[in-house]
């Protein structure tokens, strides 16, 4: 390799970090006034350092329930959305079969679909078959506006596979599940992870939907948006904090062994 | 057997999106011709001039969330395409801890991000008030209520959905393809736009279908980046829903949105030479 | 295979799908058209009595309210628990009012019941619509002792709901204005500071149709509360101007806040309880209720339509009216108490505690964000109160201007 491609490859390494840091930015804020020894119900200036709240962090018994059905929710939803939306990505990607543009079509409608009106339909439907608003109903809602991210994703991968690859291993007597085990599902595997993590992101933070299909059921960012009206207390930004924690130390978890393995 | 095997793989999503989706479309494509208000009840009139005074209302709004939408997703484009490429090909056996690392901000709710970015950008916050202070930037520069500071928004809010498609596509090109490429043609950027462009065309497509069409909709950075002459469609179609209770106008301005975005989208394929990978649109 | 698998899989023509798509269309439009005119007719007074007549204590009541509008060890709601033996559920489920319209309206709509007994809602267009469409349960004062020995005589005399027959206020705010004293180095007292272009893109409005509408027409010497069609229409030419004159920076919602204290905006429409708070954090912001006038607003419970506990939820509404129970309340949520003794009780309380509470007890009884003065009263509005027809034309009339 010549030195300038090694150039290239350092700088495009710093930037990937750069960006990184970009996105995070926000975070270091959110984690800062976790530990701000605040007086009055608005935590915005800096006021001192404090770990009370990391001490405190349970004692909003409405928020720590509506933390504890945020994750159940993104957790349940992302692995529904993950399985019926790498099925539909791979028969978008892979088969002809009929129906195929009207489903395309609808992959596109669910995405541009304002969230508000999705929302506001979907509880319509809800209410005209009676049934009762809980965490389920945002289950279903969250699976139908990730739905598309995971198929759009899967679909990009399945794409570029090479089908002869498949038959081979069919050829080589293997069973339709075995090849789907042994070669497809390997080869898509980096379009249904990156569907995941989409599919979770998207479902851990929704407001507007989740407003509509909840009935009585408060998610993390429904109190949130609430508790604005008052003064968003500093337990939110060390729930935040501890997600995000959570999130570094299974990134540095699987680096680690990502080195073991190589 | 075979034969069946992709209407057994759609089924499950076919039927969350009939019963989910296309039921209140419906519905919703009802509402969008019906007159009356909300006290006193809509009635069904096939009133198809609701479209039309939508529009001619609401046009400025609609238009310029489709410039805002585009100039997001060619910076998005911009910014995230090289990431992408070197995750994908340099990224060794950390690929999924650097998605990992780019998707994590988004884990924590939105209002706490907006907070900090108020913070952060605030006209005479940490980072403008030291600049200023410096006597690098003129005393009433500000970034917060403009339209720099909206598309911006956009950008910095769905820019891991264009990383992370492009990386899905570019991460199955063989290093060694690009390495052969380069040196079969004379220079790096001949190898790249004859053989990696291509390869990650599937990705980039994706990457812009699930930035371009949400970031049009969105009426989130308009009302917190935005100045006075931001707002976007999106926040039109909540007040005409939400404050005005105006429903047919909310559905007739969805719709609306919708074809537009679908017909952009449809162009936009045409022009990349990708209709097999959106058929939707074609047939 | 069963017939509908094969009706899946088989060769199907286009035209099915559209006949199918047809059919289940014109199903929807049927029940689409099922949104049907509720607007109800006030109850008769019997009929009122002959309700609460038939209701039971249950012994149970669910609460819905916004989230911090009770302080964390719910003790109001434990010693009505103790006191009557009536359980409750505290569900802090409202984030918007607009939203939560949005939400209960279709299930009123169909009939079924919210799940909740009492909810907090503001005094602005959704309340309206939840009194006009029937979705509120009329009141029975005589079960509301309380109420009537404790409320202010202000919070019994408001223009949306006379005679309290529907609501009762839960707890006010005030609407005037804010300013960083960093900045702002005169003493804002006219509305006129608004508008002045020596504070060109330093001046922040409120993007609510209702909250603008009324400081437009303030700005004009227009009472709001008798305010007609030509006065909106002149209250919006000023806006128009000063939004022109590039003198607005934005239409805020609550995110002003943030905006005045880091100097973002100098001066802006705010909200009395937000300007407290930002007091107690000591930053520089001061808030003053215009020569001209401001705005008072108050979240009010109310008894939703279906609810399954009415008289349990009656009691409670009754019992944050003793002046010691809206004291506690008033001291955790900060804005204005409709319950004027809890100054005095507040101010007890300060004498006997000590260091750091002591202090932001006598910062709560002295402000006039937390218990407004006489001339404050005086110059206070409500929102202009709006019939359907009316609100076609005022709400545009301010949207123009604010969503442009």
């Amino acid at each position: 390799m010549s030195r300038t491609t090694r150039l290239g490859d350092r700088l495009l390494h710093l930037y990937t970090w750069l960006v990184i840091i970009w996105l995070s930015s926000p975070i270091a804020v959110m984690i800062l006034f976790g530990f701000n020894d605040k007086q009055s119900k608005s935590n915005t200036t800096w006021q001192g350092f404090t770990l009370r709240w990391y001490a405190e962090l349970f004692d909003i018994s409405d928020l720590t329930v509506a933390l504890r059905n945020t994750l159940v929710i993104a957790l349940v939803s992302t692995v529904v959305t993950v399985v019926i939306g790498t099925m539909l990505g791979l028969a978008l990607g892979r088969h002809r079969f009929r129906g195929k543009g009207v489903t395309n079509f609808l992959v596109f409608a669910a995405i541009s679909t304002p969230e508000l009106v999705m929302g506001a339909s979907l509880l319509s439907l809800f209410v005209s078959g009676n049934v009762p608003r809980d965490s389920s109903t945002i289950i279903v809602s969250h699976v139908l506006f990730s739905l598309s991210f995971v198929v759009v994703t899967v679909r990009a991968r399945v794409v570029t596979l090479d089908p002869a690859l498949e038959e081979a291993a069919r050829d080589l007597g293997a069973t339709a599940w075995g090849t789907f085990r042994q070669v497809t599902l390997p080869s898509i595997m980096p379009g249904v992870l990156a569907g995941a993590m989409l599919s979770f992101a998207l479902s851990i933070d929704d407001y507007v939907v989740t407003s509509f299909v909840n009935g009585s059921t408060v998610t993390f960012p429904l109190w949130i948006v609430g508790a604005v009206k008052t003064g968003i207390p500093p337990q939110v930004n060390v729930m935040g904090t501890l997600i995000f924690g959570i999130g570094v130390l299974i990134a540095i978890a699987n680096a680690v062994a990502a080195r073991r393995r190589g | 057997m075979r034969r069946l095997t992709p209407y057994l793989l759609a089924l499950p999503s076919w039927m969350w999106l009939a019963i989910f989706l296309v039921v209140p479309m419906v519905a919703m494509a009802s509402v969008s011709l019906q007159t009356g208000n909300a006290i006193d009840g809509f009635a069904m009139t096939f009133s198809f001039s609701n479209y039309g005074d939508a529009i001619g209302r609401y046009s400025p709004q609609l238009v310029r969330s489709l410039v805002y939408g585009g100039l997001a997703t060619v910076a998005m484009l911009v910014i995230g395409y090289p990431v992408a490429y070197w995750i994908a090909f340099k990224g060794g056996t950390r690929k999924s801890v650097y998605l990992f690392l780019l998707l994590l901000p988004f884990f924590v709710s939105f209002v706490l991000r907006t907070i900090s970015w108020n913070f952060l950008l605030s006209d005479n916050g940490i980072l403008f008030g030291t600049l200023k202070g410096w006597g690098l930037l003129p005393a009433d520069f500000h970034v917060l209520a403009t339209t720099f500071a909206v598309v911006g928004g956009l950008t910095y809010n769905f820019l891991p959905f264009m990383i992370l498609p492009i990386y899905v596509a570019l991460e199955r090109v063989d290093p060694r393809v690009v390495e052969a490429a380069q040196d079969l043609y004379a220079s790096r950027t001949a190898a790249f736009r004859r053989v990696v462009l291509p390869l990650s065309l599937p990705g980039v497509f994706a990457g812009v279908l699930m930035t371009f069409v949400p970031a049009t909709a969105d009426p989130i950075n308009a009302a917190i980046l935005g100045g006075t002459a931001n707002t976007m469609i999106g926040n039109i179609i909540q007040t005409e829903y939400l404050t005005n209770l105006d429903y047919p106008t909310a559905s007739a301005l969805s719709f609306t949105l919708m074809a537009v975005l679908l017909v952009g989208i449809f162009v936009y394929a045409r022009a990349l030479g990708t209709e097999n990978v959106l058929e939707a649109a074609a047939r | 295979m069963n017939p509908f698998m094969r009706g899946m899989t088989q060769p199907r023509t286009r035209r099915d799908v559209f006949r199918l798509a047809g059919a289940s269309a014109a199903g929807l439009a049927l029940a689409a058209c099922g949104v049907q005119g509720q607007k109800a007719a006030p109850p008769k007074a019997d009929a009122v009595a002959d309700f609460w007549a038939k209701q039971k204590k249950n012994g149970k009541v669910v609460f819905a309210n916004w989230p911090e509008y009770m302080p964390e060890d719910k003790a109001p709601l434990e010693k009505f628990k103790q006191d009557t033996g009536i359980a409750y559920e505290y569900k802090e489920v409202i984030q918007e009012n607009a939203e939560f319209f949005g939400k209960a309206d279709p299930v009123l709509r169909a009939g079924q019941s919210l799940g909740y007994d009492i909810v907090v809602m503001t005094n602005g267009i959704q309340l309206q619509h939840m009194i006009e469409l029937g979705y509120a349960v009329a009141l029975d004062h005589s079960k509301l002792p309380n109420f009537q020995a404790n409320a202010g005589q202000k919070y019994k005399e408001r223009a949306y709901d006379p005679g309290n027959k529907y609501t009762v206020p839960y707890t006010s705010g005030v609407t005037g204005i804010a300013y960083n004293t960093e900045y702002v180095k005169e003493e804002i007292t006219s509305i006129e500071a608004l508008f002045d272009p020596k504070y060109k893109g330093r001046v922040g409005m409120m993007a609510d149709a209702q909250e603008i509408g009324n400081f437009g027409m303030f700005a004009l010497g227009i009472d709001p509360e008798k305010s007609t069609e030509a006065d909106w229409q002149k209250a919006g030419e000023k806006l128009k101007a000063q939004r022109d004159a590039g003198i607005v920076r934005k239409y805020y919602d609550q995110s002003y806040i943030d905006a005045v204290s880091k100097g973002d905006v100098w001066l802006t429409m705010a909200w009395s309880g937000d300007v407290f708070q930002r007091q107690l954090a000591g930053e520089p912001v001061k808030f003053v209720v215009p020569a001209e006038g401001g705005t008072i607003w108050t979240d009010n419970m109310l008894i939703p339509k279906g609810a399954a506990n009415p008289l349990d939820a009656l009691m409670l509404m009754d019992y944050l009216y003793q002046p010691a129970v809206a004291a506690e309340l008033d001291e955790f949520i900060q804005y204005v108490t409709p319950v004027p003794a809890v100054q005095d009780l507040l101010r007890e309380k300060a004498k006997t505690a000590t260091g750091e509470d002591k202090k932001a007890l006598e910062d709560m009884v002295d402000s006039p964000l937390m218990f407004p003065t006489e001339a404050d009263y005086a110059k206070l509005r409500s929102y202009t109160r709006l019939t359907t027809q009316q609100e076609q034309v005022f709400n545009p009339i301010f949207q123009s201007i604010t969503q442009a």
